[in-house]
């Protein structure tokens, strides 16, 4: 297998829903390359998204069906994520699936801080090798020739798209395996969302990445593979050029052209 | 799939105006073969400078078409079907306006005859020929508008037939240039017209290959006929 993550019939129920959110899932994340999710509002794209690194428990309760499978450091074995219980084995896990969510998060601190934050409490301490990991991290953001001379700013001085890229350059500080993108561009302008765009197909080279958006020539644009939910099922799952050329369920068809009723 | 069902009643507007302007196209580019065919059989002038100067009707829609297409490839991005169906339509067009070129041709050739008075024999082969490559072109268009996968294949299948003809004439006007070297340059004439024919023909089974393109998703262009449906 070259995948990096393997949701398998995965059943998600919030806490005291009457219903799943997630009848079933299945979704492959190869390696080094961009998964997107696509789907009309409330179809469970985000959920599952958030499933893979196991955000929603952040709060308790929720009921969770089948697996998620992470590979290991190992490059051959493989860890369902779900049977993670501890505390600290959590932390873990989200350094490893990072995550972007809609609206930039940057915390409120400087532009040097709001990175350096993460890789202290993961224990990095020496300050060369944070300025180092920081530098990297911005550079692969593509950030750091707009910041370099103002680290020590205020973080929420950058504009929306910069605070965006900032919050991706905090992710990868931490050098996660896969990266989850929670409509990464949605507030943003279309400039900004450009950079972005080009941004992941760089990171692609490096990461695995998993991205939930609203802009479907946005999926068409950036992933090499596109599924489509709908009402907390995956409908289809295929090659990008196929789902947007010639998808093969009509559900698919009639979102991706605009007819879904 | 009908363009009726998007949620922007706009957009269907906008596919089903082009459409309708291709098959208004279509119907020209028909006409101008009908003509043309008509003005050469008759020796008609006026008929054939007719022909001639409507070249001009088609030109119009074919820079139409690609005007609509563009934009709606801008405004719309469209996806599946109707990527599909824009795809098909601009190719289309360009066979069409080829078709036409040669519909000109052909009454051009018309008027050579008629100005140098020297007569074929015969239009015998030309005119079944003729007729079986108006009924392609007629077919083909009827697939397109239809979205008729099983009419296109049937019509691919007629080319064998026009190419037949093609060949029969070839050999018709060779044994009378051979008999009677004065009638070479008619004879001569007629061979340009059929090709030009065998030209419409092959140009009307692009079309029926975009239709199976739009309609089942795959490229079926350069493919032998025989293993065409197996391929589907």
């Amino acid at each position: 297998m070259n995948n990096m993550m393997e949701v398998q019939n995965l059943s998600f129920t919030y806490n005291g829903a009457p219903a799943p959110s997630l009848k079933s899932i299945s979704l492959p994340v190869e390696k080094n390359k961009v998964t997107a999710l696509i789907g009309p509002s409330g179809c469970g794209k985000s959920t599952l998204l958030r499933g893979m690194n196991r955000i929603h428990d952040l709060y308790p309760g929720h009921v969770y069906d089948g697996s998620i499978q992470l590979l290991n450091p190992d490059g051959k074995s493989y860890t369902d994520i779900l049977s993670l219980k501890k505390e600290a084995e959590m932390i873990r896990l989200r350094q490893r699936v990072g995550m972007i969510f809609q609206k930039p998060t940057p915390f409120p601190m400087t532009i040097l801080e709001n990175i350096a934050y993460g890789l202290k409490l993961s224990g990095v301490k020496r300050r060369a090798d944070i300025e180092e990991i920081v530098e990297k991290s911005l550079r692969d953001a593509a950030l750091w020739g707009e910041v370099k001379d103002r680290l020590n700013d205020d973080a929420r001085g950058l504009s929306g798209g910069q605070q965006q890229r900032l919050c991706i350059a905090r992710a990868i500080a931490l050098k996660p395996e896969v990266i989850l993108f929670d409509e990464p561009t949605s507030a943003l302008d279309p400039i900004s969302t450009l950079a972005i765009e080009e941004m992941i197909s760089v990171l692609r080279e490096s990461y695995s990445i998993c991205i939930v958006t609203h802009n479907m020539q946005q999926a068409a644009r950036i992933s090499d593979y596109t599924g489509f939910m709908y009402l907390g099922e995956m409908i289809e799952f295929d090659q990008t050029d196929t789902i947007f050329m010639k998808p093969a369920v009509k559900q698919t068809e009639d979102y991706i052209s605009g007819r879904f009723g | 799939m009908s363009s009726r069902d998007h949620i922007s009643h706009k957009f269907d507007e906008e596919v089903d105006a082009v459409t309708t302007n291709v098959l208004q196209m279509g119907g020209v580019v028909y006409e101008q073969l009908s003509s043309a065919v008509t003005a050469l059989l008759n020796c008609d002038k006026s008929l054939a400078e007719k022909v001639v100067a409507d070249d001009v009707k088609v030109n119009t829609l074919d820079v139409q078409i690609d005007e609509m297409c563009n934009r709606i490839i801008v405004m719309r991005q469209p996806t599946a079907t109707d990527l599909r169906l824009i795809m098909a339509i601009i190719k289309i067009t360009n066979d069409l306006e080829r078709m036409g070129d040669e519909a000109k041709r052909i009454a051009r050739q018309a008027l050579d005859l008629v100005q140098r008075g020297a007569l074929p024999d015969t239009f015998d082969c030309m005119e079944q020929m003729a007729e079986r490559v108006k009924e392609m072109l007629d077919r083909s268009l009827d697939a397109f508008a239809r979205k008729d996968v099983d009419e296109a294949f049937l019509v691919i299948g007629l080319d064998n037939k026009v190419d037949k003809d093609y060949e029969n004439l070839t050999r018709q006007q060779i044994t009378y240039m051979m008999e009677d070297p004065r009638k070479i340059h008619a004879s001569i004439d007629l061979l340009w017209s059929a090709r030009s024919l065998e030209r419409i023909g092959d140009r009307s089974c692009n079309i029926c290959e975009y239709v199976i393109y739009l309609v089942k998703g795959k490229d079926v262009r350069h493919i032998d006929i025989k293993d065409l449906e197996a391929h589907l």
